[in-house]
C-alpha cells in the first residue's frame, strides 16, 4: 500500500472515477457531418468505490447514470478523465489488456430478455464468455462450472437445454446476473436490475445479488431509478442531476437527511406504499421537466426548477460538490441555509412564474439524439 | 368520502357486476382473463385496481370501456353506467358516451396520440365531436384546457406534435383530453409508469385536484402500491383476473388479509425502513398460477396455502365473502393479527 507507484489510493478503493466526461455530438446535414453541439450525457463525475461495498447511483431518465456505467466499461468512450479498475486507468487501455481487464468488471443489463441471445441455450449463453477466455479448464471444467452458476443463482439444471423465451422475467434476469458471473469479476455493474420485473420478483432478484455479493465479495455499482431499491441494496448513494452528481451520502444518511433541494424532491415524489406516512409527509412538487442536456442551464443546472432558488448565485455561479459532514458531499449554494431552515422552498407555480418560458420540457431534442447515439435509457414499461 | 355501494355520496356512477372476458382463437384453449369481477364508483370516489402483470386489470377497463375487439372475445357480466347498461349496447351510444361523460387515459402516451396530428387537433377533435360549439371557441377552450393541467405556453403547444412534447407534457395534454368534456367516470390505466418520479407526483397531484374539484369519480389502475396508498379511497386487489381482496386503503396497508397483497407488502422496498431490512419475496412467479376451477390461483406461491385451498378437498371454488365492514375478501386461511382493539386503523399494525 506504501510503496507501488500509481497503485497507491488512499484508501482501498476497487474502483475511483476522476472528472469523467462523456459527450455526445449532435451532427446535422447530409453531405457534411457538421457538429453542431453536444449532449453532456455526463459532465465531470468523481466518484470512489471501496472494495466489496454497494455504490448506489439514482437520477431520472436522462440524467446519465447509464452512459456514466458503460463509459466506466468502456462501452462508451469517455471524452475526458480517466476511470481507476484497481489502480490502473481503464480508460487508456487497448486491445488485449483491455480484454483481459473487462474479464474483473461484468455489468447486469435492465432488459434480460434484450440482453440474451434468442438463439442460445442457457448453456451456452453461460459458457460462451469463458470460451471467449479461454478459461474453464475444457469442457468437462466448463459443464460443472455452469451447473455451479445455475446452483448460484437458484435456477434448477433442467434450465441448461431451454432457451430464454421460456423463461420468466426474474428467471432470465437470474441467467443474466449468472452470465456476468461465470468470468468470477470483482466488479459489477448492475444497471436497473429490476425495473423490468413484477413487483414480487424484485425482492427475489434484490435478495440475490445482496447474498452473491456476500458470498463472493464482489463490489456493486448498482444504477436504478428507483429511490427505494437504490436506498435498499446501497451503502452509498449518489445521486445525479443533468450529468453531474448533485449529491452523495452514506444511504441511511441521504435519507435521513437529504441535503441538495434536488435529492428532498425526488424522495418526497417517491409513493410510500403506506397512506398514514403518504399524507403526513412534506410534498415538494417541482416545476416543469428536465432541461435538455443539449443545453445545460446556466451555473446550477437545477435551478430552473429548484424551490429553494436564491437571487443570487444559482443563476451564474456552478457550484462544487463539497463537503458538508463526514462523508456527505453536496453541490449547493445554500446547503446550510436550507438545511438549518433559513430557506424556505417556493411553490412550484412560483417557480415556474420566476423563471418563464426557461422552464420549458425537453422537447423532442434530447428524446432523439439520446435514443440515437446510445440506445435506449428509459425504465422498460410494466403493465 | 367511502360510499360503499352506493352510500350517502348518492348512486354510483359505474356499476360492475360479474364481469367476465374470455378471449378465444381457434385451435387454442381459452384464456379467461377476467372472471367475475363486481365492482361500484361512485362521484368524487377513487378507487384503485391493482395487481401486477396479467391480472386481468387492463382487460377489465377495456371492457368496461367498450374498447375490446368484437371477434373471438367474449364479455358477460354487466356494466352499467348511471344505470344504463354498456355491455351490448349499439356502437352509436358508446359512442356518444366515451369521450364525454366516460374518458380514459392510457399508459403510453406517445402511442395513444397520433404522431401525425397536431396537438390542437387532438384536443378540439374531443370538443367538436361531443359539444355544440366553433372551431375557434373549441381552441379556446382547448388552451385553456391545456392550461388548466399544467402545460406551459399552452397556446404554442397546440402547433405542436407528439413527439416535441416530454413524456410529462404528452401525458398531461391526455388528460386535458379527457377532462375536455367534464366526464364522470375517468379510468386511468397506469398513467405514470412510464415517467419519472418527479414528474409522476406532479401527475397524481393533479389528478387528486381533479376528484376533489369536479367529483368525477377515478378508478386508477395499476400496480404500484405506493401510487395507490396516496391516491385511492377503496382498493381492489386482483390476481388471476378475480378480486382477491377489497378493502379501505387504511384497512388494506395496515392489515393486509390475503397472503398475496401481505406478500406484496412484505416484498417492496420502501424509501421509510432502513437499509438491510431484509425483503420477504413471494415465492415463483405469476407464472405459477392454478386454474380457480381446480383452488386457489395463488395457492402455488401462498406460505399459509392447506389442502382445502384445493377445490378437490373443499368442493368449492373460493368465493369473495365478507370480512368485516367495507371488506371483502377471497381466502380460506387469511394472515391473523394479534386482537387489535376494535377500530384501529394503521397503529395497531404489525408487519
Amino acid at each position: 500500500m506504501t510503496a507501488v507507484p500509481a497503485e497507491t489510493p488512499a484508501t482501498d478503493d476497487l474502483l475511483r472515477v476522476e472528472g469523467l466526461k462523456v459527450h455526445f455530438p449532435i451532427k446535422r446535414g447530409i453531405f457534411f457531418d457538421r457538429t453542431i453541439g453536444h449532449v453532456k450525457a455526463v459532465d465531470g463525475v468523481d466518484l470512489a468505490v471501496p472494495r466489496g461495498s454497494t455504490y448506489g447511483l439514482v437520477g431520472e431518465s436522462g440524467c446519465g447514470k447509464s452512459t456514466l456505467g458503460r463509459a466506466i466499461l468502456r462501452l462508451v468512450e469517455p471524452t475526458e478523465g480517466r476511470v481507476l479498475f484497481d489502480g490502473t486507468d481503464v480508460a487508456a487501455l487497448k486491445g488485449e489488456p483491455l480484454r483481459h481487464m473487462r474479464q474483473r468488471m461484468q455489468m447486469v443489463f435492465q432488459d434480460p430478455l434484450g440482453s440474451l441471445d434468442p438463439r442460445q441455450n442457457v448453456e451456452s449463453l453461460l459458457s460462451e464468455p469463458l470460451r471467449a477466455h479461454g478459461l474453464g479448464g475444457g469442457t468437462a471444467g466448463i459443464a460443472e462450472k455452469v451447473r455451479g452458476l445455475l446452483d448460484a443463482v437458484g435456477l434448477p439444471s433442467a434450465a441448461l437445454r431451454r432457451y430464454p423465451h421460456e423463461f420468466s422475467g426474474g428467471q432470465r434476469q437470474r441467467i443474466g446476473i449468472a452470465r456476468a458471473l461465470t468470468l468470477e469479476p470483482d466488479l459489477l455493474i448492475a444497471d436497473e436490475p429490476v425495473s423490468a420485473l413484477d413487483v414480487s420478483v424484485q425482492a427475489q432478484v434484490l435478495n440475490l445479488l445482496e447474498e452473491l455479493q456476500q458470498r463472493l465479495g464482489l463490489t456493486f455499482l448498482v444504477i436504478a431509478h428507483d429511490l427505494a431499491v437504490v436506498r435498499h441494496i446501497s451503502d452509498v448513494v449518489g445521486v445525479m442531476y443533468l450529468g453531474s452528481l448533485v449529491e452523495q451520502a452514506p444511504a441511511d444518511d441521504l435519507y435521513e437527511q437529504p441535503l441538495h433541494p434536488y435529492t428532498r424532491s425526488l424522495m418526497s415524489a417517491v409513493p410510500v406504499p403506506d397512506p398514514v406516512v403518504e399524507e403526513s409527509r412534506e410534498r415538494i412538487l417541482l416545476a416543469g421537466d428536465l432541461p435538455s442536456p443539449a443545453n445545460p442551464p446556466s451555473g446550477c443546472r437545477f435551478h430552473t426548477r429548484c424551490p429553494w432558488r436564491q437571487e443570487t448565485r444559482c443563476d451564474d455561479e456552478v457550484p462544487l460538490l463539497r463537503e458538508l459532514a463526514p462523508g456527505r458531499l453536496v453541490s449547493c449554494h445554500w446547503a446550510e441555509e436550507i438545511r438549518d431552515g433559513v430557506l424556505h422552498p417556493k411553490s412550484p407555480d412560483e417557480v415556474a412564474a420566476t423563471m418563464g418560458v426557461s422552464v420549458r420540457a425537453t422537447g423532442a431534442e434530447a428524446f432523439e439524439t439520446d435514443a440515437l447515439v446510445q440506445g435506449v435509457d428509459q425504465p422498460i414499461e410494466r403493465t | 368520502m367511502n360510499s360503499f355501494q352506493g352510500g350517502p355520496a348518492g348512486a354510483p356512477v359505474l356499476e360492475v357486476d360479474d364481469l367476465a372476458v374470455t378471449f378465444t382463437r381457434r385451435g387454442e384453449q381459452s384464456t379467461r382473463a377476467v372472471d367475475g369481477v363486481s365492482f361500484a364508483v361512485a362521484p368524487g370516489e377513487t378507487i384503485g385496481l391493482v395487481g401486477e402483470s396479467g391480472c386481468g386489470k387492463s382487460v377489465t377497463s377495456l371492457a368496461v370501456m367498450g374498447l375490446l375487439p368484437r371477434r373471438g372475445v367474449e364479455v358477460t357480466g354487466s356494466v352499467r353506467f348511471n344505470g344504463q347498461e354498456l355491455l351490448g349496447a349499439r356502437d352509436g351510444m358508446l359512442r356518444r358516451l366515451r369521450g364525454a361523460d366516460m374518458a380514459m387515459v392510457f399508459q403510453d402516451p406517445l402511442s395513444s396520440l397520433n404522431p401525425t396530428v397536431r396537438i390542437g387537433t387532438q384536443v378540439t377533435e374531443v370538443l367538436l365531436e361531443h359539444r355544440e360549439i366553433s372551431k375557434k371557441e373549441a381552441v379556446e377552450e382547448a388552451v385553456s384546457l391545456l392550461d388548466r393541467v399544467g402545460i406551459p405556453d399552452p397556446r404554442r403547444r397546440l402547433d405542436e406534435y407528439p413527439h416535441q412534447l416530454s413524456g410529462g407534457m404528452r401525458q398531461r395534454a391526455l388528460i386535458a383530453m379527457s377532462l375536455a368534456c367534464s366526464p364522470r367516470l375517468l379510468i386511468a390505466d397506469e398513467p405514470t409508469t412510464a415517467l419519472d418520479v418527479t414528474i409522476q407526483a406532479q401527475i397524481l397531484e393533479l389528478l387528486r385536484e381533479l376528484v376533489v374539484d369536479t367529483g368525477t369519480a377515478l378508478v386508477m389502475i395499476t400496480h404500484d402500491l405506493g401510487v395507490v396508498a396516496g391516491l385511492c379511497d377503496r382498493v381492489h386487489v386482483m390476481y388471476a383476473g378475480k378480486i382477491i381482496e377489497t378493502a379501505d386503503r387504511y384497512d388494506l396497508f395496515a392489515r393486509p388479509r390475503q397472503p398475496y397483497t401481505g406478500g406484496l407488502l412484505a416484498s417492496v422496498p420502501r424509501l421509510d425502513t432502513g437499509r438491510g431490512t431484509p425483503l420477504t419475496p413471494i415465492r415463483g412467479s405469476a407464472r405459477d398460477t392454478i386454474p380457480w376451477e381446480q383452488g386457489c390461483a395463488f395457492a402455488p406461491r401462498c406460505d399459509n396455502a392447506q389442502d382445502d385451498c384445493l377445490t378437490e378437498v373443499s368442493g368449492a371454488i373460493v368465493p369473495l365473502e365478507y370480512d368485516g365492514p367495507g371488506r371483502e375478501l377471497r381466502c380460506r386461511h387469511p394472515l391473523t393479527y394479534p386482537a387489535a382493539p376494535a377500530g384501529a386503523t394503521a397503529l395497531g399494525a404489525v408487519r
